[in-house]
């Protein structure tokens, strides 16, 4: 893939089809851990490094063992196997390798090992049929799209606290509002999509 | 259809379960880490309120402390003593004596104290401190809107005649009250004590008999009643020496302005301020 191509792939997925805002993927997260703006960072950068690693491993599952078997359709069933496993086997390295890094990232990992964003990225990267490094360089981005989303929200949660909104709108609908805002703001960057 | 369609996915599959299965047992071998049982043990044990009056982030934190031997068992202020004799049993030491600590507001002032102005805002200390330095013309004493009654998790403050009092049989001495007073009138001190000087003003005498009705003014006669010499006067305001101090009372009585109390009674019903 060229330079151009690679940099219309990252805008796009960070930007243009935001995983939250415009595919609907992980909304989960997005709403449970957006509370706060520190957590909503460290769920991000968890989501960031499993994203990444996952798309890796999830292409070579699919290039090497299930495309060569015409298998494909099992796609689903593997990807969620090797997802789970992997995050746990990262957990594991992670707590005795960078017990530092464990510490920031140990209580967010088992959370996204099931998260559809993970699962969702590696499908994408089938069905768009982007080669290894455009499938690591996809999840990576979209990922960095997910921390952007749930960074804004937090950081909108966290002003909300103080605001006198309508009984009714107390606590979870005012969220649900505030996304879907947030959600058209974002269309506007539909207008990006040049390439 | 043949078999096969059937077979070989469930093989490539079962294939891939077995691998990712085995390699996650065999990596939480190699990648084992040892941790101190103990640490799970004691943070069962305590509390598990995670108000962090200990000085650690939350129980567990205090946990690995205690097992790494930096702080004693009897360090979870919340517990007290029934929970450090448990964390010494698992811990295999003696817990030692562990006095019960609680809060005390150092100030009767409230209703006592005079106002400059009547303050109407949010009913937060801290808030009503930023306005010309608070409503009281004492710039020491207890303005009474409650910011330690909101920090308290254990519901052990309330705020009577315009000053806040502490529950004894209720505080913990977590210390939460303590950092949310903006003018720094709570102490943590010993449960045994009974006599305290409720007073935290510096000012001059004449100058305090102006501003409120049950301040120090620094007269001394506690200071000449004690018989062990455990009070001093310093900047017109008496301060006990706990060490010394035998709970005896006598300056408790000598004591014109009635400051100087058992902190188990409640705050007088005072005469209300001009």
């Amino acid at each position: 893939m060229s330079g151009t191509e690679l940099f219309s792939l990252a805008l796009g997925a960070i930007l243009i089809n935001n995983f939250i805002f415009s595919r609907f993927l992980g909304i989960c997260p997005f709403l449970g851990v957006s509370k706060k703006v520190e957590t909503a960072v460290g769920m991000g950068m968890a989501v960031i490094f499993v994203m990444t690693v996952a798309s890796a491993a999830t292409y070579l599952i699919n290039e090497y063992v299930l495309a060569p078997l015409s298998l494909e359709y099992m796609q689903t069933v593997a990807f969620i196997l090797v997802i789970a496993s992997l995050v746990q086997f990262v957990e594991m390295v992670l707590m005795k390798m960078m017990p530092s890094l464990y510490q920031a990232l140990g209580i967010y990992l088992p959370l996204i090992t099931t998260n559809c964003a993970v699962l969702g990225v590696a499908l994408l990267n089938v069905q768009e049929g982007y080669n290894f490094i455009g499938s690591v360089l996809f999840g990576f981005t979209a990922a960095v799209g997910f921390t952007l989303a749930i960074i804004l929200l937090a950081s909108i949660r966290e002003r909300l606290e103080f605001a006198d909104e309508p009984e009714c709108f107390k606590g979870f609908p005012i969220v649900l509002i505030t996304s879907g805002l947030l959600a058209i703001a974002f269309m506007g960057f539909q207008g990006l999509s040049i390439f | 259809m043949s078999i096969d369609s059937v077979l070989i996915p469930a093989a490539v599959l079962g294939g891939m379960g077995l691998f990712f299965g085995v390699l996650l047992a065999v990596s939480s071998k190699v990648f084992h880490v040892d941790q101190d049982p103990r640490i799970a043990e004691i943070t069962d044990t305590l509390p598990g309120a995670n108000c962090g009056g200990c000085g650690y982030a939350g129980c567990s934190n205090l946990a690995s402390a205690i097992v790494e031997g930096k702080v004693p068992v009897s360090s979870c202020p919340v517990g007290g003593a029934a929970v450090a004799q448990k964390i010494a049993a698992i811990m295999g030491v003696e817990a030692g004596d562990v006095a019960k600590m609680v809060a005390h507001v150092n100030c009767r002032g409230g209703l006592n104290a005079h106002r400059k102005y009547e303050y109407a805002g949010l009913s937060d200390c801290m808030a009503a401190s930023k306005v010309a330095g608070g409503p009281l013309d004492c710039t020491y004493g207890c303005l009474g809107y409650g910011s330690c009654v909101q920090a308290c998790r254990y519901g052990a403050l309330h705020i009577e005649n315009g000053v806040a009092v502490v529950d004894a049989k209720k505080c913990v001495a977590c210390g939460q009250c303590v950092a949310a007073c903006p003018r720094h009138l709570i102490s943590i001190v010993s449960a045994k004590q009974d006599v305290f000087v409720s007073c935290s003003s510096h000012l001059r005498g004449a100058e305090l008999r102006r501003i409120c009705n049950i301040g120090c003014i620094g007269c001394m006669l506690c200071q000449k009643a004690c018989p062990t010499g455990a009070i001093t006067v310093t900047d017109n305001l008496a301060s006990i020496d706990y060490d010394k101090c035998i709970n005896c009372g006598a300056c408790a009585n000598a004591c014109p302005r009635k400051l100087i109390v058992n902190a188990r009674e409640s705050a007088p019903a005072s005469k209300p301020a001009q």
